[in-house]
């Protein structure tokens, strides 16, 4: 019964995204109130079915229902009940009804929030109609997760171990709400252009959502990298690997976005650009989903086992992306152009920040795509690792880096640029003092990373000060400074939040590398290693069964000084339904630095191989991500707080 | 020129170096950077030179994996046709057994062992990267829904 309770409501959900399509788009007329009414409810009753539709492959899924191909393909009655629901999304039916939710949702919202506020918000509401559309096609035709098969096996064929992770469980919908959120600035983009209201009205009405997108695609981010740091057990976090890379692209292009959309909304500049960057972002995470989904990324060859997906799939590609600069191309001449700005001003350094961000986000894009094409055109196999992104896009990040703490410091329109130098000569000194102590202390000298050091504490000193600057602790009481941070703007804390963050992620991905001791050694029960200031102590390993899965867990004690700190038990674990294997790192965490285990192969004689990393700054890099998404947060509230007494629509500032 | 016909110059000139810059860079790197894939009989048929980087992919040979006294490990990797001794000093990925699918990235030494510095697994719900699947097509030992053999 769920199946078919599921795939009517899908198909429900198509009948209601047509019609909130056709509405929506008829809504963008002058006085055609009634069609706007029409696509907002139809946008809340596709929500309901779409929900329900996900709510019964959640279902089936708990219920162990092997009768559903992809739950038996996908689940089995041993795993623990948060995997067979997280299970739900690791698959690519599932996920790809995760990415219709978020869209649902998404739709919804904009028609909740913007109600009654007239032809834009239509159009945006026709426009994710059409994109509903295409996703529900493709789900019915090429990627069903309700179909049957007769008759049903006995156990599942369970999840891959990997993905049985509460990091992994939670990475996806994170990366799927910013990926999707981006459709909503997307079709508020197409709807300004539909409608010819490319003033500031579409970017304050996007902005919201641009604003929620970013911080969860930041955090989705984060945390996959954390996955992959503490999954893997190689301890790196970030490996320029094309499934990585197509989830930087839209979030180096929503970071442009971002920038550019402030400056359209507050003085009307790059109203075109921000259209052209709102349309390729989300572009981008079209890109960047079905790159990963589809299995072109990993082979172009999976894409001809399965070519009606793969064909559905480019279709749909060309159609959005290409329908949206069509669009563009047809109606952005004729759109008035943007307000004028002296070469020193805060748009000058948004304009820098633009182009910068953009071309960082065009050598990932060739990276990750170079490799694909010339596999379809030659069949010559080849990958780009990290030595290209670090020739490539290592530069850009530098001078973007340099640039950055200049902007907040130059007025709109016309800034004083002699003023901002002035004020940013206490950051370049603490700086400087950051380079000297990295020279002096660190275990290592990597050129790259003493700058990149240096550069993070530039920004976060910089940051820092543009707090201080507006609550003055130097003026006598510190507290009374400290009370009044409450007085400062949150838009003041989200540009300090979202750069500090940034250079808190640098100074951990510096820090690891200047710092960072590593040991690789087979260990006999009693024998010990040292790894940066820590002393491990093999205490042998022993069998332990999980729920799903049998394990060979170490025992280590860690001592410092003679002490003894703890026992960490990194572990290996085998799962027979799954017939695969998994490491379970140990990480010992003081804030400040990691002590990282991995347990290597069993030699015999109760001899292992461990592998143990001492990480210096290590939490910094997920820290950083926490931070800038705080930063986004910040920017958000002080948004939904300027807004209550602002009426809908309304070109009142809302700041 | 009036400010904004100045203005657009200098964003499109802006534009154009930036553009022009990252090209540069991007082609430059492209050229330097970029690790080929390799099969055994690719190995054999290239006559690739000791030092120079790729990455190698096939099936660990069965009954291959030999441990050394330190940390060390050898195993044969194989794609059907011809076999490549590869050694590496390392954590193996979790998924990694005899029979099985690797791709391992390194050099040739000079003599014909593969000195592996990284072997990797791929980590999505795919169980075979993808290009030891082509390679295994290609020698025509792959076998749809399995393994190959």
């Amino acid at each position: 019964m769920t199946g078919e309770i599921g795939q009517l409501a899908l198909t429900l959900a198509l009948a209601l995204s047509f019609v909130m399509a056709g509405a929506g788009l008829a809504g963008a007329r002058e006085n055609a109130v009634t069609a706007r009414g029409v696509a907002g409810s139809a946008a809340l009753g596709m929500l309901v079915f779409v929900l329900l539709a996900f709510a019964a492959l959640t279902y089936a899924a708990i219920t162990s229902d092997f009768s559903i191909v992809n739950i038996a393909n996908n689940s089995s009655t041993l795993k623990p009940l948060i995997y067979k629901i997280t299970g739900v999304w690791g698959n690519h039916e599932g996920s790809m009804l995760l990415w219709m939710l978020v869209l649902a949702l998404y739709t919804a919202a904009i028609a909740v929030f913007q109600r009654g506020s007239g032809r834009l918000t239509s159009a945006a509401l026709g426009v994710q109609g059409l994109l509903a559309i295409a996703f529900l096609l493709f789900i019915l035709f090429t990627s069903n997760p309700f179909l049957r098969i007769d008759p049903p096996p006995f156990q599942g064929a369970g999840l891959n171990p990997l993905l049985q992770d509460p990091g992994l469980a939670l990475h996806p919908p994170l990366l799927y709400v910013g990926y999707v959120g981006l459709s909503a600035s997307f079709a508020y983009a197409a709807a300004a252009l539909i409608t010819r209201e490319a003033d500031a009205g579409w970017a304050r009405a996007a902005r919201p959502f641009m604003l929620f997108a970013w911080l969860s695609l930041t955090l989705g981010i984060t945390l996959g990298s954390w996955w992959a740091y503490y999954e893997l057990g190689w301890g790196g976090f970030w490996f320029w690997d094309p499934v990585e890379n197509a989830s930087l692209m839209p979030w180096l292009v929503a970071t442009a976005l971002l920038h550019s959309a402030l400056a359209t909304e507050r003085t009307g500049a790059f109203r075109t650009w921000t259209l052209l960057l709102a349309i390729a972002a989300f572009s981008l995470s079209l890109i960047g989903t079905f790159l990963v989904r589809s299995g072109v990324l990993t082979s172009v060859h999976a894409f001809a086992n399965d070519p009606e997906r793969g064909m559905f799939i480019l279709l749909m590609l060309v159609l959005a992306i290409g329908g949206a600069l069509a669009l563009f191309a047809w109606r952005a001449p004729s759109l008035e152009g943007g307000a004028a700005f002296e070469p020193v001003s805060r748009e000058s350094a948004l304009l820098v920040n633009n182009v910068l961000l953009t071309a960082a986000a065009a050598t990932v894009f060739l990276g990750t795509l170079y490799p694909l094409v010339l596999d379809a055109l030659t069949g010559t196999k080849i990958s780009v690792g990290p030595p290209y992104f670090a020739a490539t896009f290592a530069p850009i990040a530098v001078a973007l880096l340099v640039a950055l703490p200049f902007g907040p410091r130059l007025g709109w329109r016309r800034g004083d640029g002699v003023g901002a130098v002035k004020s940013l000569l206490p950051a370049f000194g603490i700086a400087l003092f950051a380079v000297l102590l990295v020279l002096v202390f660190a275990a290592r000298h990597v050129a790259a990373a003493v700058l990149a050091f240096g550069l993070a504490a530039w920004v976060i000193a910089a940051s820092a000060l543009d707090l201080a600057r507006r609550v003055g602790p130097w003026r006598g009481d510190l507290w009374a400074a400290v009370a009044r941070l409450r007085f400062v703007p949150a838009s003041a804390f989200a540009v300090a939040l979202a750069h500090a963050g940034l250079g808190v992620t640098l100074m951990g991905i510096a820090g690891t590398t200047l710092w960072r001791a590593e040991t690789l050694s087979l260990l006999a029960p009693g024998e010990s290693v040292q790894v940066g200031p820590y002393k491990l102590t093999f205490d042998g390993a022993r069998r332990v069964t999980g729920p799903n899965y049998f394990a060979t867990r170490a025992d280590v004690t860690v001592g410092r000084g003679g002490a003894s700190l703890a026992v960490m038990h990194p572990e290996h674990r085998m799962f027979p339904t799954e017939q695969q294997e998994t490491f379970e790192t140990s990480i010992r965490t003081t804030g400040f630095s990691d002590l990282y285990m991995a347990l290597g192969d069993d030699r015999g004689g109760g001899r292992f191989i461990l592998r143990a990393y001492y990480n210096p700054l290590a939490p910094f890099i997920w820290f950083g991500g926490g931070i800038m998404a705080l930063g986004g947060l910040a920017s958000l509230w002080g948004r939904i707080r300027a807004r209550v007494p602002v009426p809908h629509g309304q070109a009142a500032a809302a700041e | 020129m009036n400010p904004r016909k100045k203005r657009r110059l200098a964003f499109a000139i802006a534009l154009l170096l930036a553009g022009a810059g990252g090209a540069a860079l991007t082609i430059y790197a492209l050229s330097d950077n970029v690790l080929y894939f390799y099969s055994p009989s690719d190995v054999m048929a290239k006559h690739v030179g000791p030092g120079v980087s790729f990455r190698i992919g096939g099936l660990v040979a069965d009954h291959s994996v030999k441990h050394g006294t330190g940390t060390a490990i050898s195993f044969v990797v194989t794609d059907g046709k011809h076999e490549v001794p590869v050694r590496f000093d390392g954590v193996l990925p979790a998924l990694f057994r005899e029979g099985q699918g690797v791709v391992a990235s390194g050099a040739l030494n000079g003599n014909g062992v593969f000195d592996a510095t990284q072997v990797l697994a791929k980590h999505d719900e795919k169980y075979m990267p993808p290009e030891v699947v082509d390679a295994l097509k290609r020698s025509g030992r792959w076998q749809e829904g399995g393994a190959g053999t």
